[in-house]
């Protein structure tokens, strides 16, 4: 057997005896696929309303009618002016809608209970849906494009996927080339005849492949579970993934040079690589709407430019050329940091 | 020393600054074949980087050598080959069994198959081991460890094995064995190169020197040394060589 595959059979063992370790890394994506795609999301299925009239008019009555046949209301009834408030601060009703009738128009008010602003925003949208639709005069046709359902599920998958690389390619094989250098066996490696670039290639496989298996397994969850469109763009989705993996690896390496201790590498990569992946990659909260200083930042965050790229191409179903900007990024990105990874590496061993 | 006996280590003026610090300070000295050579000094003394130069894993800033027959300025690589090492922090993978940590480093110092199994038996034979092969090497007793991490480091059979505090943290008994081991290897025509903090150790060495300040203040045979310095034991001799030191841990 050749020193490489030696090697690389080394940290397979070492990667598939840790049960524990591995467990997560397979069941956590497969969870947090499906929490996002079933259990948790940001649409809004059941809003409570109450309405407020002065008058009843054919067109009020209409209006309230609108409400109680429309899936996404539970209709509570008609409320007192007085007793809107009291009922909005006892949580029995998420919205109020006042109905006043001005001549031959309707003049209506939504008051609805914001202390979550995400709910909030979306139970406004679905109100102003209902009351425009019975105008039908001034009607404004929205139409919703590449994720004509709004499931949340969709949007979440690029941040997900951009999240588990990052876990598994820069935290577990950074903690686990430092745990060698803890226990010794780096040492055993650097003054035996291996060369270095064959000790990092035997460290760096087994993870890559390891993420392999796990994007196989998301993109197929993804197609089948989620129902996510498949198109031909899943060849490009499949190339950009495994730069972002190569990227992330690149990262593990770096880190590994860096720190000393299992547990600083394991910080060190927390802190500094999944928390910005989760709170400025966009995966959660918008870019667009950060403080100009924070999108800066976000610009040298690798997962930004995966998460957007996958946007692209899974959900707007867009051809590689439209995402050429972020594979530029990311493949520059790469290579910087690669580079940089190597050269530490072997300047430590010097 | 011999003059007619082949050195395997040999070395002039060898140096290493980091920055304006100089860890080790121009030393010189020649180690024959077979012969068990103490390397001893208080901690920061300077071993450890002495070593690495020597195994070809960091460069000297001044000075040259040769070490098993190769240049340790541009033959580093070669050297890598016919060198064993051994440290004290226990360096085999603890995940992986006995057999699977030998396979690893035979292949690692490319053996081949047929050489490996022949390697492989005859270690089994000589330790007792052969019913813990698929023991993984977590679970086996640290004295049957140590002696595997010694087996391990030797299987290439290398012209030179340093070991690095080999018997850190191991009961006086185990250590006592462990001995025996490397006794055996140096008789078989090994030489060996090691450090340790047991200074009654020292005195199974064929020759031990003792570095303070990154220097070698004292280099003999244990029983010139005693004499040198009238003490009793290595132990004595230690404390007087050392005392000189000015440099903090």
């Amino acid at each position: 057997m050749s020193v490489f595959k030696s090697l690389v059979k080394k940290e397979t063992i070492h990667i598939l005896r840790d049960r524990r370790t591995m467990l997560i890394t397979i069941l956590m994506p497969v969870v947090l696929l499906l929490l996002f795609g079933f259990a948790i999301s940001t649409e809004v299925n059941d809003v409570r309303v109450v309405a407020v009239v002065d008058r009843h008019t054919d067109m009020s009555r209409d209006l309230l009618q609108r409400f109680e046949v429309n899936d996404y209301f539970t209709f509570l009834g008609l409320a007192d002016p007085a007793d809107v408030d009291r009922i909005l601060r006892s949580g029995m009703t998420d919205a109020a809608v006042f109905i006043r009738t001005h001549g031959e128009r309707l003049v209506t008010q939504i008051v609805v209970d914001a202390s979550n602003t995400t709910t909030a925003r979306a139970m406004t949208g679905y109100i102003d849906g209902v009351i425009n639709h019975s105008k039908p005069d001034d009607l404004v046709l929205t139409q919703t494009l590449y994720n004509p359902r709004m499931k949340s599920a969709y949007n979440f998958v690029p941040g997900i996927l951009g999240m588990i690389f990052i876990l598994i390619c820069a935290i577990m094989t950074s903690v686990s080339i430092v745990r060698e250098k803890e226990s010794g066996t780096m040492n055993l490696l650097l003054v035996s005849p291996v060369r270095p670039h064959t000790i990092i290639l035997g460290k760096l496989v087994p993870y890559f492949i390891l993420s392999c298996v796990i994007l196989a397994i998301m993109l197929i969850m993804s197609y089948t579970v989620l129902d996510l469109p498949s198109s031909p763009s899943v060849i490009s989705v499949v190339l950009v993934s495994l730069i972002y993996i190569i990227l992330a690896l690149s990262i593990g390496l770096l880190v590994s040079t860096i720190v000393s201790t299992q547990i600083t590498a394991l910080i060190v990569s927390a802190v500094m690589f999944m928390l910005p992946v989760i709170m400025l990659s966009g995966m959660i909260f918008p870019v667009g709407n950060m403080p100009l200083l924070l999108q800066g930042v976000s610009c040298i965050i690798p997962a930004r430019w995966y998460v957007e790229a996958m946007r692209k191409l899974m959900i707007q179903q867009l051809d590689i050329s439209y995402i050429s900007t972020e594979i530029t990024i990311l493949l520059s990105m790469t290579v910087i940091l690669l580079a940089l990874a190597v050269a530490k590496f072997k300047s430590s061993t010097r | 020393m011999k003059s007619n006996v082949e050195k395997v280590i040999s070395v002039s003026n060898l140096t290493k600054r980091f920055g304006s610090f100089t860890a080790v300070d121009h030393i010189s000295f020649d180690v024959c074949r077979g012969e068990i050579f103490g390397f001893l000094g208080a901690n920061g003394a300077g071993k450890t980087t002495a070593m690495r130069m020597l195994c070809g894993l960091s460069r000297p800033t001044e000075g040259n050598g040769r070490v098993a027959g190769c240049d340790i300025l541009t033959q580093t690589e070669m050297i890598k080959r016919h060198i064993g090492y051994m440290s004290q922090k226990f360096s085999l993978y603890s995940e992986l069994t006995v057999d699977e940590n030998i396979r690893l480093f035979s292949t690692i110092y490319s053996m081949t198959d047929v050489q490996i199994m022949e390697a492989s038996s005859r270690l089994y034979a000589e330790l007792g081991m052969e019913s813990m092969r698929r023991t993984r090497v977590s679970d086996i007793p640290v004295g049957w460890r140590q002696k595997l991490a010694f087996a391990t480091a030797t299987i290439h059979r290398p012209d030179i094995v340093f070991l690095d505090e080999p018997t850190g943290g191991v009961d006086p008994v185990t250590r006592r064995k462990f001995w025996e081991h490397i006794y055996k290897a140096s008789s078989e025509g090994m030489t060996i190169f090691v450090t340790t903090h047991y200074l009654d150790e020292a005195e199974y060495c064929d020759r031990v020197s003792i570095m303070v300040d990154g220097c070698i203040s004292a280099l003999d045979s244990p029983a010139a040394l005693k004499r040198k310095y009238h003490a009793d034991t290595i132990d004595e001799v230690f404390r007087i060589v050392a005392s000189e030191a000015k440099r903090d841990e």
